[in-house]
């Protein structure tokens, strides 16, 4: 059964969401709104160093301010834990991660790493505080550039002997690669660099941690996309029996994958609680948001493509160095793992071979930033192909037709060993050219160079492909990953006809209320108002894997679907006896239970749920009650994709480039909430222009982070974008019952390359073949300065 | 010392230390936690909230500044049963907001435009809200929804 013969007329419209008045009210309550009696406030002392011996640590000055109730060193505290920070994600056997903890002891190794936390009665008094803890550091040379660090030449941790945490290969056929290079006609060989960047979501962290006044027993509210995680993951470090454990995550103002992690601040609060039998509460300033959350991608990628005199790609090779930061978080390590199976993009290519060193520098730990790991390999093949193309002579939207994966392939099976669910690629890209009016554009393009125009157009295009959600929890074993790839889900209808729908998803922004109600709506035939959905709350959805990898619809909306239509199967059970005919003489639509032949004999679910409330008159050994719990674990990831098209104006003056259109078409499969779905690709689409133009982590010689705020820090505001021009094809996946694929990340990962493409593209006559990222107008300029000498 | 303010069409009133900024004292003197705090270099507009009708981020000045002023919060633009002002109404209609946290600030921000600018397009409404920052949508639902907010307003507030 596919969303298409959906039941009930809701699935498919553009529903308004039922998150929003309390949003818009300023009523939602964020975890640093909730009104919380007698907590404690934590402020974090911090190093200031990369790479710093700590000496000596002096809290005595901090102890005499008013108000102030301890301030704990990492000596302190050892014994609050019984194991250190954790990493769910080993990627090799042999995997070098050293443990640590939530504050630093003998060295710091990055600059913002936590040393002291100071707690007092106000957050005023706590801030005063930490201003007058003394630490004596005595600086080390910090490791910083990825590829020095990946020389070993100098070692961050001595005991491992080398900065390399491990190395992860995918090469199934290495003499078919080998010869395949040996054989080509053109070969391609690039050198790509993906900055690190700051997801910057816009509510900063916050954790509240309060014990119960009966005892042993703690809610933790924290800003969270993963609450079921997160408290697996406290009670196994802080040693506190699963069962004492409440996540709570309230509403929560963005992620975008750096809320998917166990910080060393929710550890803290949770032990300071438990010592001092108080509530105890930490919000991050945006200058420790820059610092102490993790960041994002950090790749540097040597891709090399194989192809014929035609264009054909005969075979892919990817060498990448993955930065990880000082520390491995939570999912760290897997990030390049979830791209490495895709850097042949949506092409058949039959030759496959991925390399992935990952690295320690002195420098904020990465992890999941929307995308991971599928946003630098789709870069990296879109790059590749648009040189290809140039070395060849061929349009760049025609080298990517000669090359797709042809749509009669479907389910493939590619080189590099996934099973691709469904697409039709060549279309979705016609559609994209047909919508961008790609010839009169390209006319555009060669009228201003023949003009001698100082500002130059460029066309950059971007197909993608990629994986996500998870799954399933099988192959996540195979791939060393610490949970599984399954969602629960509960669809309850009570005595009164109204629903409870508990998830395990746990949403930041997503919409998951609203999806989540229409899909149960649509399958039960009731009201989506008289839907209720319970989540982010673990003593009310005791089961979940949360929301992140653009899981929550393919994995959790399909659970919710899989539960309402096992309601709708015990409703029948109860009508067909209570009708006194068969089950299969009975047809359920707009609600209810009509028999065949005689549409005057029905029974509506609102009475069938007072029956099963009452259980008079049930058939035979049918337990009470008219609900169902599922968990769901798909057969496959599911594997969303398009065709992006950026349209850039260069200005040779000045270097500035001005995103002057965006067009996508995308495909993923059927959709719940058109109106939802748009505003994921949009808001997806705004990140990756932003890696492409404007954002970058940087730290200056010493390892300090320069761009430590958003002053530095170019999150773009609405003056340096446009609108953008959406369109969509539509291929189900036949993965799970929806039909449905993740469109959570889509936006992010299509559309840096797209832009690059297009200045690439601007500037190509000149003799530019490449742009690093940002493109920022200095860097633009210089290039084209080059290019210029050059000529 | 005693700070006081007329807030939502409310006389308040509460004792702060000097150096208590407006947006703490709404959020914690007053309890009016839908003005967000999104940094600390009065870059992102998540703070917005209108003095005598004028946007300010609130981040960026004390409390002690307005007292005896007029000041308006996202919680004091629906109306006393819950209907939402015609801006907000237009942020969900149009979709424009996904995690909701810039929204309070960002319909701030898009109201005092609205006012001070009757005849705003797309490009306007882009620079007029460069201070304030969103993460999660793009902004291209949220400009939509403050032109559509602006055409039914019809000029007034
Ligand atoms: S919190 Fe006021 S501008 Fe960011
Ligand atoms: S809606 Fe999330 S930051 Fe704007």
């Amino acid at each position: 059964m596919s969303a298409a013969e959906a039941k009930g007329g809701v699935i498919g419209t553009r529903k308004l969401r039922r998150e929003d008045p309390e949003l818009l009210a300023g009523k939602a309550r964020f975890a640093d709104d909730l009104v919380i009696p007698g907590a404690l406030y934590m402020v974090m002392v911090r190093s200031p160093f990369a790479h710093a011996r700590i000496r000596s640590i002096d809290v005595e000055s901090a102890l005499g301010v008013p108000g102030v109730v301890g301030a704990y060193t990492g000596a302190d505290l050892a014994g609050e834990w019984a194991g250190p920070m954790p990493c769910a994600w080993p990627v090799t056997p042999d995997m070098k991660n050293p443990p640590h903890f939530p504050l630093a002891t003998e060295v710091a190794r990055y600059a913002g790493d936590g040393v002291v936390a100071v707690v007092a009665t106000t957050k005023t008094a706590a801030v005063d505080a930490a201003a007058l803890v003394s630490v004596e550091y005595e600086e080390l040379s910090p490791v910083l550039d990825l590829e020095e660090a990946a020389s070993d030449s100098e070692v961050i941790y001595e005991d491992f002997g080398t900065n390399a945490s491990f190395v992860w290969s995918v090469e199934p056929d290495p003499d078919g690669v080998r010869q395949a290079f040996d054989q080509a006609a053109v070969v391609v060989s690039e050198r790509y660099v993906h900055p690190r960047l700051i997801p910057a979501a816009m509510e900063p962290r916050a954790i509240a941690v309060v014990p119960s006044p009966m005892g042993d027993e703690y809610v933790v509210y924290s800003s969270t996309q993963i609450p079921h995680i997160l408290r697996v993951m406290l009670a196994l470090t802080a040693g506190i029996s699963e069962t004492k454990l409440r996540v709570v995550a309230p509403s929560v103002g963005g992620a975008f994958g750096s809320k998917l992690d166990v910080y060393a601040e929710e550890l803290l609060c949770l032990a300071l609680a438990r010592r001092l039998k108080q509530p105890v509460r930490f919000t991050e300033e945006r200058g420790e948001a820059t610092m102490a959350t993790v960041h994002g991608r950090g790749q540097v990628q040597q891709i090399e493509l194989a192809a014929d005199q035609d264009g054909k790609v005969l075979a892919v090779r990817a060498n990448i160095l993955a930065d990880m930061g000082a520390y491995l978080q939570l999912v760290t390590p897997g990030v390049p793992l979830l791209g490495a199976f895709l850097y042949h993009g949506l092409y058949d290519i039959p030759n496959y071979s991925f390399t992935c060193k990952g690295v320690f520098t002195n420098k904020t730990p990465t992890d999941a930033y929307r995308g991971a790991g599928r946003p630098e390999a789709t870069f990296a093949i879109e790059r590749a192909m648009d040189t290809l193309a140039d070395k060849l002579g061929i349009d760049p939207a025609e080298i990517r037709r000669r090359n797709f994966i042809p749509a009669d392939k479907f389910p493939y099976s590619s080189a590099a060993g996934l099973s691709f669910d469904s697409g039709n690629y060549g279309p979705n890209l016609e559609k994209a050219l047909d919508l961008a009016g790609y010839s009169a554009l390209r006319e555009e393009q060669a009228r201003r160079v023949a003009a001698g125009d100082s500002h130059l157009l460029g066309i950059g295009i971007s197909c993608y492909v990629e994986m996500c959600g998870l799954a399933p929890s099988r192959v996540l074993g195979a791939l060393s990953y610490g949970a599984g790839g399954w969602e629960a889900a509960t669809v309850r209808v009570l005595p009164t006809a109204k629903v409870q729908v508990v998830t395990g998803s746990a949403p930041h922004g997503q919409g998951h209320e609203t999806s989540w109600s229409m899909i149960v709506a649509d399958r039960l035939g009731v009201p989506p108002e008289d839907v209720e959905v319970l989540h982010s709350d673990t003593s009310i959805s005791p089961l979940g894997m949360d929301t992140y990898g653009s899981r929550s619809l393919s994995v959790g909306g399909s659970a919710i679907f899989v539960a309402a239509d096992k309601v709708v199967e015990k409703a029948r059970k109860i009508a067909a006896h209570q009708l006194e005919v068969a089950e299969e003489d009975l047809e359920f639509a707009s609600g209810s239970f009509k028999v065949k032949g005689s549409p005057d004999r029905e029974m509506p679910l609102a009475g069938i749920a007072f029956e099963a409330f009452t259980a008079h008159n049930l058939p035979d050994g049918l337990e009470p009650n008219l609900e169902a719990s599922v968990t769901w674990d798909p057969p496959n990831f599911t594997f969303p994709n398009g065709s992006h098209i950026a349209v850039v104006d260069v200005d040779q003056e000045t270097g500035a480039v001005e995103l002057l259109r965006y067009i996508a078409v995308d495909d993923c499969g059927n959709q719940i909430n058109p109106m939802i779905v748009e505003g994921q690709i949009h808001g997806g689409i705004a990140q990756g222009v932003a890696q492409a133009l404007f954002e970058e982590a940087s730290y200056d010689s010493e390892g300090t982070l320069v761009t430590a705020s958003l002053a530095d820090y170019l999150v773009p505001s609405a003056a340096e974008l446009p609108s953008f021009e959406l369109a969509n094809t539509v291929t189900p996946s036949p993965t799970n019952p929806l039909g449905v694929k993740g469109i959570g990340e889509a936006g992010a990962i299509g559309s840096a390359p797209a832009v690059i493409n297009a200045i690439v593209d601007a500037l190509g006559h000149l003799g530019v073949t490449n742009c690093p990222m940002p493109a920022t107008p200095e860097r633009v300029w210089k290039l084209l300065q080059q290019a210029k000498a050059h000529k | 010392m005693r700070v006081e303010m007329k807030v939502n069409g409310v006389a308040r009133a509460a004792d702060v230390e000097d150096r208590t900024l407006l947006v703490h004292f709404l959020r914690d003197a007053l309890g009016l936690t839908g003005t967000n705090v999104g940094c600390d270099t009065s870059s992102c507009g998540a703070c917005t909230v209108l003095v005598n009708g004028e946007s300010v981020k609130s981040c960026t000045v004390l409390a002690a500044q307005f007292s005896g002023e007029e000041i308006t919060t996202i919680e004091g633009l629906a109306g006393a049963d819950g209907t939402l002002h015609p801006l907000q109404r237009a942020f969900q209609e149009n979709h424009a907001l996904q995690c909701g946290y810039c929204t309070p600030g960002m319909v701030m921000a898009s109201l005092s435009l609205i006012n001070e600018h009757p005849n705003l397009d797309e490009k306007a409404v882009r620079e007029g809200l460069e201070g304030n920052l969103c993460r999660c949508t793009g902004y291209h639902n949220i400009v939509k929804a403050v032109l559509a907010a602006q055409s039914e307003m019809g000029g007034k507030l």
